[in-house]
């Protein structure tokens, strides 16, 4: 039985924006299209910047790297604000349950006092490494080009704030909420012998000033050892000593880190996958960098996980040269 | 049992979440004929109909649960048969 719906109905002359009819084509657009393609502002500006008179305000000139279509870097997870706040909200949700079971069942505060002072050394100064990275998105959205990097690039900026905040709230769970485990954790990073080449990598990477380069510095090559070193091997070597409490409230970050990592490969395959020099210029990259914090992670590999701590890190880079051959680099 | 080539439809409101499902079911579906209606979309197909989680959650950049298609679901016609990947209309008997 076929039913026929009689209808008056008025089609719109336009079904969105001609900038964006002109890309794709006059159909009804997604939000994330309507919020992201051409937003930018590419002619008409008034002045040279005062800071960079040599350059425009944005210009693609800040990096090495050329693409025909800056817009060819588009964000898999489609986020713009507006669903990007919505996932974080039901994210931020599902977290306060689980630390609320942490809390109540004192997963963490009721460990043994080696392994309390064991996460205090070796997960809470990561909110340092969490603010640094910070640092370098919020240079990538600064001076990247077309609002598909920059915008991502200025979320996930936002987003270090929150895993700094989670990283804090773990050690206030260890420490009854005192804030001792805060400032121990902050002389471990400005003191301990152990972090030093790791602080010292985070800040050399201040200096970067190619957009790209500081992206792949930090987000795929950094975050690629650091995340899976700490919050998944790390974690299955306390849960083998104290059990499962300190996973409930890694999770967190873990999850986090996998559903960036599908922005990040998607913009390094995309930007590999241009020419052979972008290829050229992003391998020499990920290879200086991964160098340096792979070297930079072995005393606290081993600090933390004793002789098993450089198993970890092997293991961990080799996933990463792995996840680089997908995006047409060498492993 | 043969398989019948009577029309199948589904049809969903015409929003901004279903725009990922209806043009996952026009990737998937060459057969299937869009019908666009004031605030619905009505989508005809000869016989059979798949909707499937993997193009939807390609087009929509997130983990889809295809149980969410109920929420826009206006109407459908055809036998459902429903698996975590795959919301199937057909008719099954001649």
């Amino acid at each position: 039985m076929t039913v026929e719906i009689r209808t008056q109905s008025v089609k719109p002359l336009r079904q969105t924006f001609g900038h964006i009819a002109r890309r794709f084509g006059d159909k009804p657009a997604s939000r994330y299209q309507e919020g992201t393609y051409d937003l930018q502002t590419e002619t008409n500006r008034h002045y040279k910047p005062l800071w960079d008179p040599e350059r425009d305000i944005y210009d693609t000139r800040r990096t090495a790297v050329t693409m025909r279509d800056w817009y060819a870097l588009k964000d898999p997870r489609q986020f713009y604000y507006g669903s990007y706040t919505i996932a974080r909200a039901k994210q931020q949700e599902a977290l306060d349950r689980q630390m609320e079971f942490a809390e109540k069942r004192a997963l963490l505060r009721a460990l043994p006092e080696a392994a309390r002072q064991a996460i205090v050394f070796t997960l809470v100064p990561l909110r340092h490494y969490e603010w640094g990275a910070n640092t370098n998105q919020c240079l990538v959205a600064a001076y990247g080009w077309g609002t598909a990097l920059t915008q991502a690039a200025m979320l996930g900026a936002m987003d270090r704030l929150g895993m700094a905040q989670h990283l804090s709230r773990i050690g206030l769970l260890v420490d009854g909420n005192s804030g001792e485990s805060l400032a121990g954790a902050k002389q471990h990073w400005v003191a301990h012998a152990d972090w030093q080449p790791l602080r010292r990598e985070v800040e050399r990477s201040f200096v970067v000033r190619d957009p790209i380069e500081a992206l792949v510095a930090q987000c795929l090559v950094a975050d690629g050892l650091v995340y899976p070193l700490f919050y998944q091997q790390y974690d299955a070597w306390m849960a083998r000593r104290h059990g499962v409490g300190l996973a409930t409230v890694l999770d967190h970050l873990t999850r986090w880190h996998d559903e960036t990592a599908k922005w990040v490969d998607a913009v390094v395959k995309t930007i590999v996958a241009e020419s052979p020099e972008n290829r050229e210029l992003v391998q020499g990259w990920v290879d200086r960098w991964r160098t340096a914090f792979t070297g930079a992670l072995a005393p606290l590999a081993e600090a933390s996980m004793g002789e098993d701590g450089a198993a970890a890190l092997a293991a961990v880079n080799t996933a990463l040269g792995q996840r680089l051959v997908k995006l047409g680099l060498a492993s | 049992m043969s398989h019948s080539e009577q029309p199948v439809f589904i049809a969903l409101q015409a929003n901004h979440d279903t725009l990922p499902i209806v043009d996952a079911i026009r990737a998937d579906n060459p057969l299937a004929v869009v019908h666009e209606y004031p605030a619905m979309v009505k989508i005809d197909a000869p016989g059979h109909l798949v909707v499937r989680r993997e193009s939807v959650e390609e087009r929509l950049g997130r983990p889809f649960d295809l149980r969410e298609l109920q929420i826009n679901l206006v109407s459908l016609a055809g036998e459902l048969d429903e698996t975590d990947d795959e919301f199937t209309l057909q008719w099954k008997a001649a």
